[in-house]
């Protein structure tokens, strides 16, 4: 088992995601929806990275995946720039207007905080519906470009666009493992434990709360680019409250505050429901009950729960030694006791 | 001068339905310390049992009012004991994963069933009444005429009986209450119970102005939590007061400023106001 936890299982499943299109020989539709799974992935795994390892749960995370994605979008067909200058922005711009609700939004805790960004999330709906001359409205924005090709590469067939897809999944997550084993992510754990014990620690507290969720939403936005690039179409329900609940399932399911978790869980889960087809809309009359039921008795998820089954197994196995090793000694002590009366037979 | 009063009657409407909405909410987080999203699906439920009632049993309205209140408080009081109790050790985090998870299961078995379309609930008060020159459609004026009466009656339910004392107490100290032999699992379903039929009503007085769809809730749960925040989570004379400032300041706004944007405003109030006062307007301790 321990041969894939580390550096091999990762390149294991990149390999896996490399191999994915020759499997789905010629078949678009699961490339498709396999791209669509990567790129909630990414939104999900900046989810994580504000919910899981600082412990504050986003409600407006959708929100900015819209922000990102109507960057590239009005860039792109309103204002007739290509591709890829608009997606390199769309992260910055949901950064940048992270960093102006983060520090608004922050100031709250707990519950206070989630029913803030809910609240933030549904004006950025509003927004994005009612502000008809900037979003086009409930109307969307159609047409939106593909990527530009480069190097001999273009990005309209499916195959292409998946890896192009696959590649910034890789990326972040990369960059969410250096995140989170570096010094910023044991710093955003810590508040994530105790804001009060991680203050002691003379950690500044709103200043790593607005770092991680400026980061999250980059995630967020970068998430929204690239869906604007490859579903090439945009309404306002990608702002909906409904897409980040769907997040914290993926995140939940897999295991929330973990590397892979929230990766698994929303590659996972949209397959679930691709084989639930007949459920559609009502996926949710499934998954609600499913999300209570994890709560309650799965709190850690899918990964979560195998790691803490591994730290006990060690744990158990540590004392186990341990006993073994005292009990030879005591044993041993008894036999020579023993052995004194009635000769050596437990040898 | 007659806008004005009329914005005022609207404001009034608006207000006592937010308020309505917002005490449940306020009455079960002061109990379980749970922001309860799932409200708004509550509040969904109930508008749907009153109009079915109405159109398939063909009952009167009030009689559908009160069937809608007891399946309501059926509701809330099973997602207590099935999904809240169990998690009551918890974190945060989980409760409101939880509430989510019931939010999502209601509305999307209410589509199953019923299907996205929109409905419009019959009343038997369709007539207008005009009075000293301002015209005003009875429902409004028996929304504003119910929305106070029952809130009156919650004031007194929960500072003249004992079974309201009793809630009060385990607001005000769950361990205390729990010394002086208040029993914490029959006040939790109490309190579930009445926050099913506050949002029932609200959802039966408010219905027929407005449409029946498995959505409805959302829209009104989030500017009820707007609402709690800015009075006070947990207090009651918050919620009513929080209530009437974001009824009047959409039905003023909607005049004033755009009926486009007018879902906004709450919004907008509650940023300004958190930006300004972190702990909300009403409240004096930090959170």
């Amino acid at each position: 088992m321990k041969i894939i936890d580390g550096k091999i299982g990762w390149l294991l499943l990149l390999a896996l995601a490399i191999a994915f299109p020759f499997f789905a020989a010629g078949n678009d539709y699961y490339l498709t929806v396999m791209a669509t799974a990567y790129v909630f992935a990414i939104a999900t795994i900046g989810l994580n990275l504000i919910t899981g390892y600082t412990g504050q749960f986003n409600l407006a995370h959708s929100g900015f995946m819209a922000v990102g994605a109507y960057t590239v979008g009005i860039l792109t067909v309103d204002h007739g720039w290509s591709f890829w200058p608009a997606f390199a922005l769309s992260g910055f711009v949901a950064a940048f207007l992270g960093f102006f609700v983060g520090l608004v939004s922050l100031r709250l805790k707990g519950h206070f905080f989630s029913i803030f960004t809910m609240c933030v999330g549904y004006i950025m709906y509003l927004l994005i519906e009612k502000w008809e001359g900037l979003t086009h409205g409930t109307v969307g924005i159609m047409g939106i470009p593909a990527p530009t090709g480069f190097a001999g590469i273009d990005f309209e067939a499916p195959r292409s666009q998946y890896y192009l897809v696959l590649f910034f999944l890789a990326l972040s997550v990369w960059a969410m493992h250096r995140i989170a084993n570096s010094l910023l992510g044991r710093t955003f754990m810590a508040i994530r434990n105790s804001d009060d014990l991680a203050e002691a620690l003379g950690i500044n507290l709103m200043r790593n709360k607005v770092l991680a969720f400026m980061l999250s939403v980059f995630y967020a936005g970068l998430a929204g680019g690239l869906y604007a690039g490859f579903v090439r179409f945009l309404g306002p329900g990608i702002a909906s409250v409904e897409h980040t609940f769907d997040m914290t399932m993926y995140m939940l399911v897999g295991g929330i505050g973990t590397l892979l978790g929230p990766l698994l869980g929303s590659i996972g889960v949209p397959w679930l429901t691709q084989y639930l087809q007949f459920l559609q809309d009502y996926r949710f009359v499934v998954f609600g009950p499913l999300l209570i039921i994890l709560v309650i008795f799965v709190p850690h998820g899918v990964v979560g729960s195998y790691l803490a089954w591994r730290a006990r197994n060690a744990s158990r196995l540590a004392t186990e030694a341990a006993a073994k090793q005292a009990n030879t000694q005591t044993s041993a002590a008894g036999v020579i006791g023993r052995g004194q009366q009635k000769g050596s037979s437990h040898a | 001068m007659e806008l004005i009063l009329e914005q005022i009657l609207n404001g009034l409407t608006l207000g006592g339905v937010y308020s309505l909405v917002a005490l449940g909410l306020t009455l079960v987080y002061g109990i379980m310390h749970v922001p309860n999203f799932a409200h708004g699906a509550f509040y969904m439920v109930g508008a749907f049992a009153a109009f079915f009632l109405m159109s398939n049993w063909g009952l009167n309205y009030w009689v559908a009012m009160a069937g809608a209140g007891v399946v309501v408080a059926a509701v809330a009081v099973l997602s207590e004991r099935l999904v809240f109790h169990p998690l009551r050790h918890h974190e945060g985090l989980h409760h409101m994963i939880a509430a989510i998870g019931i939010l999502l299961f209601l509305e999307a078995s209410a589509q199953a069933m019923f299907g996205a379309d929109f409905r419009r609930m019959q009343t038997p008060y369709a007539g207008i009444i005009s009075m000293g020159g301002v015209t005003l459609p009875s429902q409004r004026l028996l929304i504003i005429v119910a929305a106070f009466a029952l809130m009156l009656a919650l004031h007194l339910f929960l500072r003249k009986t004992t079974t309201g004392a009793s809630i009060i107490a385990m607001a005000q100290n769950r361990d205390g209450a729990a010394l002086v032999g208040i029993d914490a699992n029959r006040v939790a379903m109490m309190t579930f119970a009445i926050s099913g039929v506050l949002a029932a009503v609200a959802a039966a007085l408010y219905a027929p102005i407005n449409l029946v769809y498995p959505a409805m809730g959302n829209l009104v749960i989030t500017k009820a939590f707007v609402i709690i925040v800015l009075g006070g989570m947990g207090s009651v004379p918050g919620a009513i007061l929080g209530g009437l400032i974001i009824g009047f300041a959409e039905s003023f706004g909607a005049f004033y400023i755009s009926t486009d944007y007018k879902d906004i405003i709450a919004f907008v109030l509650l940023v300004v106001v958190l930006s300004l006062r972190p702990q909300g307007l009403f409240t004096t301790g930090a959170r």
